[in-house]
């Protein structure tokens, strides 16, 4: 076929290499899309290395030990595997962090969104970036060398390591991703909206608080979630600044361990494979794993069963 | 502005109706309001302003050339940071070779290519939920096949079993913004480009991807800066913090800045916490260029179609 257009257009000897250029596109697609499913691979690497080794280890720790347990003990010689106790200690600095981030961030995007002029806009959004570009490890410098002996002045009680601060800085580091998430749900909200609002004597804050919050609580609450979910999942502050004690109870004034501060202490010695310790470690990350997922699935639903739209 | 409204006489007299505007005080709640919104902004950002200034002042005094080619030692005065630069050097390196062709490569396929299918749309829920699973879990994850299963190929726990690790993390990061660049491309473009008989892919080669290179470049940036500046799962897939040598290779042994700073910020030894800020400065300093460069790139060489 292609011979025969040759032919036709016979002045040039010139014909376009139909059939390599679509044998090359073929190539590049099958190669690309294996790149694409890399990703999948990806996860399910997570999701097998996870399971795998969490079997490993309940197949030693009865599940019932795993969730009921008050104690977690695993390096000594009487060893307990009570989840609950680092759970406590990551859902207590979540906790902190979110009462943090949620005033200012919201109050932020509020700010950025509704009362900054353009000029300001464009300072401040910057500096919020920068904010959420701070290493962690940085923030953990910052809580346990900054924060900590700040707070020791107002509360002697404070000990060296705690939750406290650990959750404060964790609640400043988060801030910028609940601001700069809820201020595009914010900035989502139709103008003849507010407008009908003023229209109808409403004061800015009236119109604010009463018209322009409620068509963006779905994206503000789903912001909430996934900063929730970052919390949970934080390594370094809660590693550097809230110790390394596993203790069962809500003190923020104390030593506490989380999940993520567990894996970094094991993993930071040589933790051989097929040791219990090594086995703990993937039990531990697997019950992260499950929080920060369902987080995540939790806040998609969200915003797509309460979302308000405007056309 | 609408600071002269709240002076504005409050009509008290009416008794033809039920309804007091009461304007005074709603005005009063709504300077409030709004003193608490900027208030809120103000406090972040001094945040960031004394975490800065905190860091400068308690690491300036220590960085010095000295601090910067010396090797780690177990007196802070002689300590340096030489081999967690150039490790994170090489990882920067490493993973930019692996995360650019694949995550450039994987946008190009879902953004051009790709017809709604399962197969796209499956790997596009996984990008995003991939996004939301802590670090961590990454260097779990690292641990288990690089370290471990694939050790004759990677050395076991080295710059290389690194490098892959902080590259799965980055991926999803680098294949949305590749999207994104490519996205903002019109598709007149491409048309233009049919309708003289190009396949789909020489199309794509000589004109979109050359037009999308610098919001491209632009993402991979930014994700390379988030990955030198990750430390957990550097930790998990099992850097070392107490490293006298350069990596020679990609089964080498390393350390990284971030993992250094961790190390001498868990010290007791007030002198380690200096010297920790210094190299606090350093990462920092690498950090500003990096993002500075991608503003630039962004705002100079992006066309406007």
């Amino acid at each position: 076929m292609t011979d025969n257009v040759t032919g036709d257009i016979a002045p040039g000897s010139w014909s376009p290499k139909r059939d390599r250029a679509k044998a090359i596109q073929t190539i590049v697609k099958i190669i690309f899309g294996s790149f694409a499913a890399i990703s999948i691979l990806t996860t399910i690497g997570i999701l097998a290395t996870l399971i795998f080794e969490t079997i490993e280890f309940f197949k030693e720790v009865p599940i019932s030990q795993f969730l009921t347990d008050t104690r977690w003990t695993p390096l000594f010689a009487s060893k307990q595997f009570g989840i609950f106790v680092l759970v406590s200690a990551t859902m207590m600095i979540s906790v902190i962090s979110i009462m943090v981030a949620l005033p200012l961030g919201l109050l932020s995007a509020i700010c950025l969104s509704e009362y900054a002029t353009p000029r300001i806009r464009r300072i401040l959004k910057p500096m919020l970036e920068i904010l959420a570009g701070v290493p962690t490890v940085v923030y953990g410098y910052f809580a346990l060398l900054t924060v900590t002996p700040f707070l020791q002045i107002f509360l002697p009680d404070l000990q060296g390591f705690n939750a406290l601060s650990a959750g404060l800085v964790l609640g400043i580091m988060i801030t910028p991703m609940v601001a700069s998430l809820s201020e595009d749900a914010l900035y989502a909200v139709p103008r003849s909206l507010k407008d009908g609002a003023y229209a109808l004597g409403a004061t800015k804050r009236e119109t604010v608080t009463s018209v322009v919050l409620p068509a963006a609580l779905s994206g503000i609450v789903s912001s909430l979630i996934l900063a929730t979910s970052r919390a949970v999942g934080e390594t370094m502050i809660v590693t550097l600044a809230a110790g390394a004690n596993p203790t069962l109870g809500f003190n923020p004034f104390v030593p506490v361990m989380t999940m993520t501060a567990f894996i970094v202490q094991i993993t930071k010695g040589d933790a051989p494979y097929g040791t219990i310790e090594y086995k703990t470690l993937y039990a531990v990350g697997m019950t992260l794993f499950i929080m920060t997922f369902a987080l995540n699935i939790f806040s998609f639903w969200f915003v797509r069963r309460f979302r308000e739209k405007y056309d | 502005m609408k600071t002269d409204v709240s002076s504005r006489v409050v009509d008290k007299g009416q008794k033809q109706s039920h309804f007091t505007a009461n304007l005074g005080s709603r005005y009063t709640i709504d300077r409030i309001f709004k003193y608490a919104a900027w208030g809120a902004t103000g406090v972040s950002i001094l945040i960031l302003v004394w975490l800065l200034v905190t860091i400068v002042a308690d690491g300036i005094g220590t960085l010095n050339w000295n601090f910067i080619t010396s090797f780690p030692s177990r007196r802070a005065e002689n300590a340096g940071i030489i081999a967690a630069l150039v490790g994170t050097v090489w990882v920067m390196c490493l993973v930019a070779l692996f995360t650019v062709p694949l995550g450039v490569g994987a946008g190009i396929f879902l953004e051009e290519f790709a017809e709604d299918n399962w197969f796209t749309r499956l790997v596009e829920i996984n990008i995003g939920n991939l996004a939301g699973v802590p670090s961590i879990i990454y260097g779990l994850l690292g641990l288990a096949v690089f370290a471990r299963i694939m050790q004759p190929i990677t050395g076991g726990r080295s710059v290389l079993s690194g490098s892959l690790t902080l590259s799965l993390l980055i991926l999803p990061v680098v294949i949305v913004s590749t999207r994104e660049a490519l996205r903002a491309i019109p598709n007149s473009l491409r048309l233009a480009g049919y309708a003289l008989g190009a396949t789909r892919w020489q199309v794509i080669w000589s004109h979109v991807l050359p037009a999308a290179v610098p919001g491209i470049l632009t993402g991979v940036i930014l994700a390379l800066s988030r990955a030198i500046g990750e430390t957990a799962p550097l930790i998990a897939v099992g850097a070392a913090v107490f490293i006298s040598f350069l990596p020679e290779g990609l089964q080498s042994q390393f350390t990284a800045m971030p993992i250094q700073i961790y190390n001498w910020v868990g010290r007791p030894q007030e002198e380690f916490h200096y010297i920790a800020a210094s190299g606090i400065i350093v990462l920092m300093a690498m950090l500003l260029v990096m993002n500075g460069v991608a503003v630039y790139l962004r705002n100079h060489f992006q066309k406007d179609f």
